[in-house]
């Protein structure tokens, strides 16, 4: 059943946040800011959720926006990947499991809109922002998917970074983020054991199909790592993330569970990760692991991946191929509109 | 209900800028405006017979017949319902959280609504 505060969560956008929507009137005064930041921060050590209306800081708003955003490009872009091998899939029954998770992907992305919407952000204007390159996708999708171990290893290693990043974002501070990723998290599972289980099927096929998923793992397990975003030292804006509990851990400690969730995973699949320096640790209970190519992730970041140019251009040409087809059907309804207001007023 | 006063629909401040070729011009994208030609709709899902339905989130789809089949492929990809509605959401009318405390007083301080308020000896069966 839905709560009161399910249907005031529907509602949020109905009466609409627009972009400045948390500023107050001129005649507010400097108490009732005191008293809804007051509110606000009561919400938040109490582990409440946010909702859209509720009074919030612009730093917040402004930060939950990128972050949201930037996740929901990141899902629109990942389709690219991995549906390059749409129409190459070995069988049947591979072509099925990956449109399946193609589509997910789609379906992550405008859950993921429609909540950075509630936010006051446009979501034309983050399309634009994507494809003008103002706003960021994770970089890991500015590589290239070399065979079709490549699916394998981004159901694997790639998602399975995701998962570890997501998990924690069940419990973000702001409700329409969380209640996505409750829903992403549900579907990035078939996500992994299908990529997990392709990569078995691999292993235990011909000597050329095992040199591919070595291939493949070397090629992604580093850029898997780099998932995670730069080291907590190196990352500003980590702690006031925390504070507000829109994050729930840091970049370092995600890293760190991602790798001791992974090596156990390797040997079972009879891989071997591409790190010489990747071994347990008694003291710390932890795998430790080789230093990271941090330059590598601002170049790629920077747009000099393999694929950054190719991306965006791709997004580009959908979004220009799809224009007369929402054209025509914004077209198609405003007629119907029209008819349907005639046929009132004749039968009134 | 809006005390802050500022805070317009968006889909109305979309409406007011028609022609705004928006950053168009520099991206390669069509310069037209595309803005508010979709219209946001919400979603409610029955889960299965006999449950109540339950917002799920939201679209965008020109029509009503266009947000269902959209629906149904946004949040039924795994048997999650059994019916769909989709509304405009531009046509809810909700309580402002600004008023969430005078909104909901009345029902605040009536304790006698509630079952335990009257005491009953433990004796006394099936009550």
């Amino acid at each position: 059943m839905p709560s009161a505060e399910e249907v005031m969560t529907v509602t949020d956008r109905a009466t609409g946040h627009g972009p400045g929507g948390a500023r107050r009137p001129p005649e507010a005064t400097l108490a009732d800011e005191t008293e809804a930041q007051a509110r606000f921060e009561r919400l938040i050590a109490q582990d409440e959720r946010v909702e859209p209306r509720d009074w919030m800081p612009e730093a917040y708003r402004a930060t939950l926006i990128r972050q949201v955003a930037q996740h929901a490009h990141s899902e629109i872009i990942g389709m690219q990947p991995e549906g390059a091998w749409l129409t190459r899939a070995p069988s049947l029954r591979r072509k099925a499991i990956l449109l399946a998770k193609v589509q997910d992907e789609a379906g992550h992305g405008l859950y993921l809109y429609s909540a950075c919407e509630t936010l006051g952000a446009d979501r034309d204007d983050l399309t634009e922002k994507l494809v003008s390159g103002r706003q960021k996708y994770s970089s890991i999708f500015n590589y290239p998917t070399l065979s079709f171990a490549d699916v394998g290893v981004i159901g694997w290693l790639v998602d399975g970074a995701a998962i570890c990043n997501q998990v924690p974002l069940c419990r973000s501070s702001y409700g329409p983020y969380a209640r996505a990723m409750i829903r992403i998290c549900k579907e990035e599972s078939f996500h992994q054991r299908q990529g997990y289980e392709l990569l078995m099927t691999m292993m235990a096929g011909t000597e050329e199909q095992r040199a591919q998923v070595r291939d493949a793992v070397d090629r992604w397990w580093w850029p898997s790592l780099m998932m995670f975003g730069p080291p907590d030292a190196a990352s500003p804006n980590t702690a006031r993330s925390m504070a507000w509990r829109i994050k729930r851990h840091t970049n370092d400690e995600l890293r760190q569970r991602f790798v001791d969730i992974t090596v156990p995973q390797a040997e079972a699949l009879g891989v071997t990760l591409p790190d010489p320096d990747l071994r347990w640790n008694a003291e710390r209970g932890h795998y430790d692991y080789g230093p990271i190519d941090w330059d590598e992730l601002a170049r790629v970041i920077r747009g000099d991946g393999p694929c950054n140019a190719e991306r965006i251009e791709t997004r580009r040409t959908a979004l220009r191929d799809g224009e007369w087809v929402r054209q025509a059907a914004a077209a198609y309804a405003a007629k119907r509109a029209a008819r349907d207001a005639v046929g009132t007023g004749v039968a009134g | 209900m809006n005390t802050t006063g500022d805070t317009p629909d968006a889909g109305a401040a979309r409406a007011t800028t028609p022609g705004d070729g928006g950053a168009g011009a520099d991206t390669g994208a069509p310069a037209r405006d595309r803005r508010g030609e979709w219209p946001l709709y919400e979603v409610f899902l029955r889960g299965r017979r006999g449950l109540n339905h339950v917002h799920v989130g939201s679209l965008r789809a020109a029509d009503d017949t266009m947000a269902l089949r959209h629906a149904r492929d946004l949040y039924t990809r795994r048997n999650e319902g059994v019916s769909i509605w989709v509304v405009r959401s531009d046509a809810i009318a909700a309580s402002s959280p600004d008023e969430r405390d005078p909104f909901f007083a009345p029902s605040a301080d009536k304790v006698y609504r509630h079952p335990t308020f009257y005491a009953i000896p433990d004796d006394v069966p099936h009550l």
